[in-house]
């Protein structure tokens, strides 16, 4: 009877995993090493700056970033970016703000305090400048995709040719590994498509990773405190635990001497 | 209960006490005689109770930053997540807590299961447990549409819409849930305050659920009754209070490696795209623990039955202390039962399994088998098996298999044998 039982389980649950090897089509990710992962999992400083660039440079035209402030930019844990270089990189864009004393709103330079400038006035405009997709915002992207960065930096290198037999509409491109392989960006990073200023060499790969990078912090800023609590938080209770357990230990002692 | 009255030994102390009796109260709890044979498993009960007030506690502080308003509550939780100070910290509490909320209940649940708790005379205790985890799964449900993302929203028009499978009266139903014609502003704000208020009643409920504890005491690994107090029985303080603060502890480890380094790995990727009416997710899931009752609702082709058979899941479970007839408490001293107890755990697993996976091929049959297991389980296994079952005699106190160290099924199984 139980050995019946347990025949049956495994029956089932090697059913499962039989089927499951069959449907699951899905691409492998691409990898590579990221340097925030793990207990001690911290951001890549230069890499942070190098993404911020290419975030500015080449997906900014498109996608906003709307909860990510410029004064986040020089907070600990981030690209750590100078508060003079911070300062001078919101001085750069220009908000709408007011109105002012006579009822009228005017453009100024951008503070610290200001959330990152969007590229489009509201959905509707970025969808009409973008064939009716929407690019998606920034802030939390490297959350929203299952996968998280890998997700994010395996479509920034998976354009391809598409296979024999497939078609596409104008303005939309064959990626290997965006959800149903069709995705509406054009191909947005090619090799030397921007100069570093630190002088690294910008390859498809480095640049991808780098912006990959960057997101994740948007996504996760406080990531290095997190991570860095947690070790300390982790530590603390399993040298409480211990000296509960020798007090329960004792404790009980004098229950068992009893009996 | 202690037989022997409590007198305070200060003079207020005994003033204040006979007209609040607080003092004897806190007695009754630190001299309640609890079985000393209580294994881990019994540690829950008071996990749990932590859970809930981590959960209040977390919960409050949210809510003086959260905004529960359409256009609003997306942005608001990112500025927790980014701008208050340690909003991070307590958000993913909260948000892990929820999971770790569950993960002791059915930890609990299934260990009432095994041992036999909810049988006489603790039959009030186990269904004020179902109306608490009924409230539990209230609760989770509406807390994880406040943050307003795409599984909020499609979560909340599933679930909502289920109420529209009700003859006759089952749209005005779902348009009076909404407050107006699709999940909106309104649903958000009333399944705010509704999110709000049942912890309170579900701690209400706590009470009272300890309360009934303490009239027939703890069941114990070996399911006899125990004389209280005796040799078999420790005060509860100090030594269930170190025992349980020791499993707390090992649970809050568990616990902290979700909060501090994977945050984010029970909760769906698309809950972080701010809802959309006009786009639909792939596949829309709930959250890991209402899955095996998702997959109970689209194993049933039509949708009526199917939220009848969702629902009969849960109540089937008060019914449990008169379903099962057998007289004896603990799976240690019911060979059948024991292995029909690990199918069913087997099940509950295949069912929550594939209630992640589209319902549809070998996912869709799998769900239909299990859903007819589970009632089968109930509704036949446990009657019968009371009758045909052959049990292995009881020891005559927990005194004897606490002295063999192991519960004794299988040396008494030998003793048998040699009779």
């Amino acid at each position: 009877m139980k050995n019946f039982f347990k025949i049956s389980c495994l029956a089932i649950l090697v059913l499962i995993g039989n089927y499951e090897a069959n449907s699951a089509e899905k691409v492998e990710l691409l990898k590579t090493d990221w340097s925030f992962k793990g207990l001690f999992g911290k951001f890549d400083r230069a890499s942070l700056q190098r993404g911020y660039q290419v975030y500015t440079e080449v997906c900014s035209s498109c996608h906003s970033m709307k909860y990510v402030s410029y004064r986040n930019l020089a907070e600990k844990g981030g690209p750590e970016f100078s508060t003079e270089q911070a300062k001078a990189i919101a001085a750069s864009f220009e908000v709408i703000d007011g109105p002012n004393n006579d009822g009228d709103m005017f453009e100024r330079p951008a503070k610290l305090s200001d959330k990152f400038v969007m590229p489009y006035e509201n959905v509707k405009a970025a969808q009409a400048a973008n064939g009716g997709a929407y690019p998606p915002d920034m802030s939390v992207l490297a959350k929203a995709r299952s996968g998280g960065v890998d997700y994010i930096y395996s479509v920034l290198l998976g354009y391809q040719d598409p296979p024999s037999g497939v078609s596409l509409d104008d303005g939309v491109y064959y990626n290997k590994y965006m959800y149903g392989n069709n995705i509406k960006m054009a191909q947005p990073l090619s090799d030397g498509l921007i100069e570093y200023s630190d002088g690294t060499v910008a390859s498809e790969e480095q640049m991808a990773k780098d912006v990959a990078t960057f997101l994740m912090w948007a996504a996760e800023p406080h990531l290095e405190a997190r991570h860095k609590m947690g070790f300390k938080a982790i530590l603390y209770l399993i040298i409480l635990t211990i000296l509960v357990y020798f007090s329960m230990k004792k404790i009980w002692s004098r229950i068992e001497s009893e009996v | 209960m202690s037989n022997h009255e409590y007198v305070p030994k200060s003079k207020f102390g005994k003033w204040f006490n006979d007209r609040l009796p607080l003092l004897s109260l806190a007695s009754h709890l630190a001299e309640y005689p609890t079985p000393k044979n209580l294994n881990y498993w019994w540690t829950f009960g008071g996990i749990l109770t932590f859970c809930l007030i981590t959960q209040i506690v977390t919960g409050l502080t949210l809510a003086m930053h959260y905004i529960a308003h359409a256009d609003l509550a997306f942005e608001s939780v990112e500025h927790i997540m980014r701008d208050v100070n340690y909003g991070w910290l307590i958000r993913y509490i909260h948000s892990n807590g929820a999971s770790m909320f569950f993960l002791a209940v059915y930890i609990h649940i299934f260990r009432s299961l095994f041992y036999g708790s909810y049988k006489s005379p603790r039959e009030i205790i186990w269904i004020i447990g179902i109306i608490i985890y009924l409230l539990m799964m209230a609760a989770a449900f509406m807390g994880y549409v406040l943050p307003w993302g795409q599984m909020s929203f499609w979560g909340a028009t599933v679930i909502t819409n289920l109420f529209s499978a009700i003859p006759l009266v089952g749209e005005g139903i779902v348009n009076w849930l909404w407050g107006g014609y699709s999940v909106d502003n309104p649903t958000l704000t009333r399944f705010f305050t509704l999110h709000y208020l049942i912890p309170f009643l579900i701690l209400g409920l706590v009470v009272l659920h300890i309360w009934a504890l303490h009239v027939p005491g703890n069941n114990n690994p070996v399911g006899i009754d125990v004389k209280k107090p005796s040799k078999d029985t420790v005060p509860f303080h100090p030594y269930i209070v170190i025992k349980d603060g020791f499993a707390l502890l090992m649970f809050i480890i568990v616990f902290a490696f979700f909060v501090f380094y994977s945050p984010n790995i029970l909760g769906h990727a698309d809950n972080y795209i701010e809802a959309n009416p006009m786009v639909t997710p792939a596949h829309i899931v709930p959250e890991w623990y209402l899955l095996p009752f998702y997959a109970i609702l689209r194993s049933v082709p039509d949708k009526l039955m199917g939220v009848v058979a969702m629902l009969s899941a849960i109540l089937i479970l008060a019914a449990l202390p008169w379903l099962d007839t057998s007289k004896i408490r603990s799976a240690v001293f019911r060979p059948l039962y024991k292995q029909f107890y690990w199918i069913l755990v087997v099940d509950v697993l295949a069912l929550g399994y594939v209630g992640a996976m589209p319902a549809e091929g070998l996912y869709l049959l799998i769900a239909r088998v299990a859903t007819a297991y589970y009632f089968v389980h109930f509704l036949i296994i446990l009657p019968v098996l009371g009758f045909k079952e052959k049990t292995i005699p009881l020891p005559l106190s927990i005194t004897e298999p606490v002295l063999g160290g192991l519960p004794m099924a299988s040396a008494l199984k030998k003793k048998e044998s040699l009779n």
